[in-house]
């Protein structure tokens, strides 16, 4: 073992195709968030320029993860997520409010959006309960981390915000997969459910009653607005699919140049590239999340300690989740919820709060010899 | 060191778990690859085509009406361009807000703006807020344009007549195309909101006028806000019309009739041409084109006076004594009489037990069938009725075209009624009494005539029997070609009568005028040959009351036709005046008043003719 550790050693040090794949996505992203808003002025600078900002500041999240001990980090995740439910509880009371929902509390000219921090504080959260305890019976395993996650996601679904509650949930179901069960027949299950999500979606779903599906809608998501929401899926699929193989290029994308498709530079920047660059650009873009995923398995797979394995693992399922949730919503196989697309679309808080998990990620496998230091 | 060495297991566990993620996150990539290839590759060009229609909306261009001259191209009815206020409510986020703003800025009944934008239909279309604004209200609106989001200026083309009232019932208007007749054949490549004519020649030249829409495709953003024009299909403007009438005349025709009831048409005998056609009471045909209120609508249609009825071709009155210019001509070419024989008239005409009054208490004595004429007889027309029969009365009356379509260019022409026992089996489902026929011999009973059919039938007294369809258009300017197509008269057919007899009736016609009861339309300056008419409204009993004391709507129609010059016609024309008593008094001096002005221009034309 300390053979493979020291053969590794000059490789495991910083990983460059790492952070190539990183900087291609969020430059993609930026180029996206360019073409859809570069005819429409607002505010102070342009939305690609306020992108660009953020990622400069992720940029400095990713070194600052990167660099600390993410054993000191992990040992203050509890003081972290209290402070994470403080910051939900106050965006409850005070927080601005967008399109029908309170989700960002104001800091000057910024806005920040207290769950997306909350997603990467549950990881660590987690895994430092689970490299703490020792997980003998269903109470230690499965029901405490829930009691953990559970009053974080009241507060998300009560802003309401059903993307980054779902995020939450999965972040909880992705570490109990990892560790909270023991057999592997029940992760084979669990994986098995994941997999057939779609189709049981359109066989449940489908079965139903328009009142029905909207009755549902309407408990999960207050802000649930059929008319809406349909007319997002309708005009992101059209702007999908009219994209066909070869995309309409750069600033060609009528549907969103023309503003049917709403949203362009935020959930739905997938259907923007997907319409300018054709089934070519989709191809190679799932090509570099995949890459960047596989690297990210792989550090989670080589990690030293239990903690670091299990922070990788659940930074990964996040990163997994919202990748395949927000492009399954753009391409209609899932339903709408508002879950952002790592790296691409644009927003402060998500895109520092992505690369500051990156950090994190990298920070794992740099400190594969920590123990021996 | 055994709880490290769980944890050691554990993480191992751990990493094994982590290959099913791998499983995992390729097995739902390519499904998302899948999906991806099935919207783009598969489904693609469906897509495409989804998005073509999304971004791009057709607008209509609408085509300009033609122009609408009189006869010596003066201009009755053209196109202004009009602005209108739209309200897109998509775009409105405050609309009390902006119901306010516009009140202030053009001075409107906020009430009446609330009610406008509260009309159902789709917040993405316009909804018309208010039409004819001026150019200061116009620029104001745009002005305050970052004001009022949704708010937008159309400038749009409206149809205008010129004169007003002037010759309203003949030109017509125009209107939005009804539900009813998009579904028509003629219709056809019409749609919803299409300008067509509704009435008057606007409607029954309509083919010719209307043009045809042109269409320009444009981008369009989510808002529907214009972005790019990608084609355009120009529209052809329509074709302009060249009336028959001189709008001189017109306006004289319809100055005559002033505010009373009736209707004086005018035509040239020789070709059929309307000079003038009056209809009494009018209205504005600019009010009817443009968007009427409700309330506005109902005023028109319950006016009592009905005012959208064009007398001269639609009003179906008794003809009265006039009815005797067919009967003359029957009389003498049935030889039922000779013109010198003679009937004697003693006030009265005794048929079974009834008695059949003359107009004169006292009787005419003598009298031939000139006389019969000049002095209106009604007894000599009562005796050669009797005789002739009704079949044979019908059949002359037919032949001038009483009872039937004049074909005139206008929409639902009336024909009146000329009976015959066939005619009341038919209708009445009754057999004919005698007595009817005396009646009818008078013009009276079921027979019944439009003013347009008896200028038609004097004008054919005056042709020597020879008649044309009566014509309102005399040529058609194709715009886009700039060809003038000339519509020719159209011969109708000849009345069955030797010259004979028409000299001898056109010489009782004139002396009706110089010597008979229309001695008021005695003219200085041309000769007028004419008779006079007055059709019963109400059987009134034994005491004959004043004129004065009879109550308006009971009161008799006075008629008039008149040809002149007597020589050589070059008019016919035919007056009614409604509830004014005797032809003689009332209807003769329109009739002189319209030949003479008549005259006079055709005197002035004539005389710059030479010149140029």
């Amino acid at each position: 073992m300390i053979d493979r550790l020291i053969d590794n050693r000059g490789l495991d040090s910083f990983d460059y195709r790492f952070l190539a794949l990183v900087f291609a996505i969020l430059g993609i992203g930026v180029l996206s968030i360019h073409s859809v808003t570069h005819s429409q002025q607002t505010g102070l600078a342009p939305y690609y320029i306020k992108q660009i900002a953020w990622i400069v500041m992720g940029s400095a999240a990713f070194v600052f993860m990167l660099v600390s001990d993410y054993h000191r980090i992990a040992r203050l995740a509890y003081p972290l997520y209290g402070v994470v439910l403080l910051m939900l509880a106050f965006v409850l009371f005070d927080g601005r409010t967008s399109k029908g929902a309170q989700r960002w509390i104001a800091l000057g000219p910024f806005s920040f959006q207290p769950s997306e921090f909350a997603k990467l504080v549950l990881i660590l959260v987690l895994a430092h309960y689970y490299s703490k305890t020792p997980r003998v019976g269903w109470l230690q395993r499965v029901i405490m981390p829930g009691m953990l996650m559970f009053p974080g996601l009241v507060l998300i679904l009560k802003q309401p915000d059903l993307g980054s509650g779902l995020s939450f949930v999965a972040v909880y179901a992705a570490m109990l997969l990892m560790v909270g069960v023991r057999s592997k027949a029940l992760g084979v299950i669990l994986l098995l459910i994941v997999m057939l999500f779609p189709f049981a979606w359109e066989g449940v779903w489908g079965s139903l009653h328009d009142y029905q599906r909207q009755r549902i809608m309407a408990f999960v998501d207050p802000a649930y607005d059929p008319g809406g929401k349909g007319y997002h899926a309708l005009q992101s699929r059209i702007a999908i699919g009219s994209g066909e193989l070869m995309g309409k290029g750069l600033y060609g994308g009528t549907q969103s140049q023309l503003k049917f498709l709403p949203e362009g530079h935020t959930d739905f920047v997938f259907a923007v590239y997907a319409e300018e660059w054709g089934f070519l650009g989709v191809l190679l873009l799932l090509v570099l999340f995949v890459a960047l995923i596989w690297l990210s398995l792989e550090i989670a797979s080589k990690a030293k300690d239990q903690l670091g394995a299990l922070l990788a693992a659940g930074i990964v399922a996040m990163l997994c989740f919202c990748v395949v949730v927000n492009i399954g919503m753009t391409a209609g196989m899932f339903p709408i919820v508002g879950i952002p697309l790592p790296l691409m679309s644009y927003g402060g808080s998500a895109t520092v709060m992505t690369m500051a998990s990156l950090g994190l990620l990298l920070n794992v496998k740099r400190r594969r010899l920590s123990l021996f230091y | 060191m055994a709880i490290s060495g769980t944890h050691e297991s554990e993480l191992g566990e751990l990493q094994r778990r982590l290959m099913l993620l791998r499983v995992g996150l390729l097995l739902v990539v390519g499904l998302l690859a899948v999906r991806l290839w099935h919207l783009q590759i598969r489904e693609g060009p469906y897509y495409r085509d989804l998005s073509e229609n999304n971004r791009t909306r057709s607008v209509l261009l609408e085509p300009a009406r033609g122009l609408i001259y009189d006869r010596h191209g003066v201009l009755l009815a053209n196109n202004v361009p009009s602005f209108s206020l739209y309200v897109t409510l998509e775009d409105v986020k405050d609309r009390e807000g902006l119901v306010q703003k516009l009140a202030d800025l053009l001075g409107l009944d906020p009430v009446m703006i609330r009610k406008k934008l509260a009309v159902r239909g789709s917040k993405m279309l316009p909804k018309k807020v208010k039409d004819r604004l001026t150019l200061r209200d116009a620029t104001v609106i745009e002005s305050h344009r970052l004001d009022l989001p949704g708010v937008m200026i159309q400038v749009e083309s409206q149809r205008n007549y010129p004169g007003g009232m002037a010759a309203a019932h003949l030109l017509g208007y125009v209107g939005e195309i009804s539900p009813e007749q998009l579904e028509k054949p003629e219709f056809a490549d019409l749609h919803q909101g299409s300008i067509v004519g509704q009435y008057g020649v606007e409607k029954s030249f309509d083919r010719h006028v209307r043009g045809q829409a042109g269409q320009k495709s444009v981008e369009v953003d989510a808002l529907g806000h214009e972005k790019r024009t990608v084609s355009v299909d120009k529209p052809l403007a329509g074709n302009d019309l060249y009336l028959t009438i001189d709008i001189t005349l017109q306006k004289v025709a319809e100055e005559l009739l002033g505010e009373e009831s009736g209707a004086i048409v005018a035509l040239d005998p020789t070709s059929g041409d309307i000079l003038a056609m009056a209809s009494r009471p009018g209205f504005d045909p600019n009010v009817l084109s443009r968007e009427l209120t409700s309330k506005q609508w109902v005023e028109i249609v319950q006016d009592e006076r009905r005012p959208l009825n064009n007398r001269a071709s639609q009003g179906q009155y008794p003809p009265g004594s006039t009815f005797k210019v067919p009967m003359a001509v029957a009389a003498l070419e049935s030889n039922t009489m000779s013109p010198s024989s003679s009937v004697l008239c003693t006030g009265g005409y005794q048929f079974g037990k009834r008695v059949y009054h003359d107009w004169k208490a006292t009787g005419h004595g003598s009298v031939d069938l000139h006389k019969a004429l000049v002095q209106s007889c009604d007894v000599y027309f009562y005796t050669i009725g009797q005789r002739m029969g009704i079949d044979i009365m019908a059949e002359y009356a037919k032949d001038f075209g009483l009872g039937r379509e004049t074909g005139i260019e206008l929409p639902s022409e009336r024909v009146g009624s000329i009976p015959s026992m066939a005619w009341k089996l038919k209708v009445k489902k009754e057999a004919w009494l005698p007595g009817e026929t005396i009646s009818a011999a008078i013009g009276q009973g079921y027979v019944t005539v439009t003013p347009l059919q008896m200028a038609s039938m004097i004008g054919t007294v005056a042709n020597d029997g020879v008649s044309y369809r009566p014509r309102l258009v005399q040529a058609i300017m194709d715009r886009t070609t700039g060809n003038l197509q000339e519509l020719p008269a159209v011969a109708r057919g000849k009345a069955h009568a030797k010259p004979e007899t028409f000299r001898i009736i056109k010489e009782a016609l004139a002396a009706v005028v110089t010597e008979g009861t229309a001695t008021r339309a005695k003219s200085s300056i041309v000769t007028i040959g004419g008779k006079t008419g007055t059709a019963q409204v109400a059987a009134l009993g034994k005491e004959k009351k004043a004129e004065k004391d009879i109550p308006k709507k009971f009161r008799d129609h006075a008629w008039f036709v008149a040809f002149a010059p007597v020589e050589s016609p070059k008019i016919a024309v035919a007056v009614l005046a409604e509830h004014m008593g005797h032809g003689g008094s009332a209807a003769a001096p329109l009739a002189k008043e319209v030949i003479e002005t008549y005259m006079k221009l055709r005197a002035q034309e004539l005389a710059v003719v030479p010149q140029s």
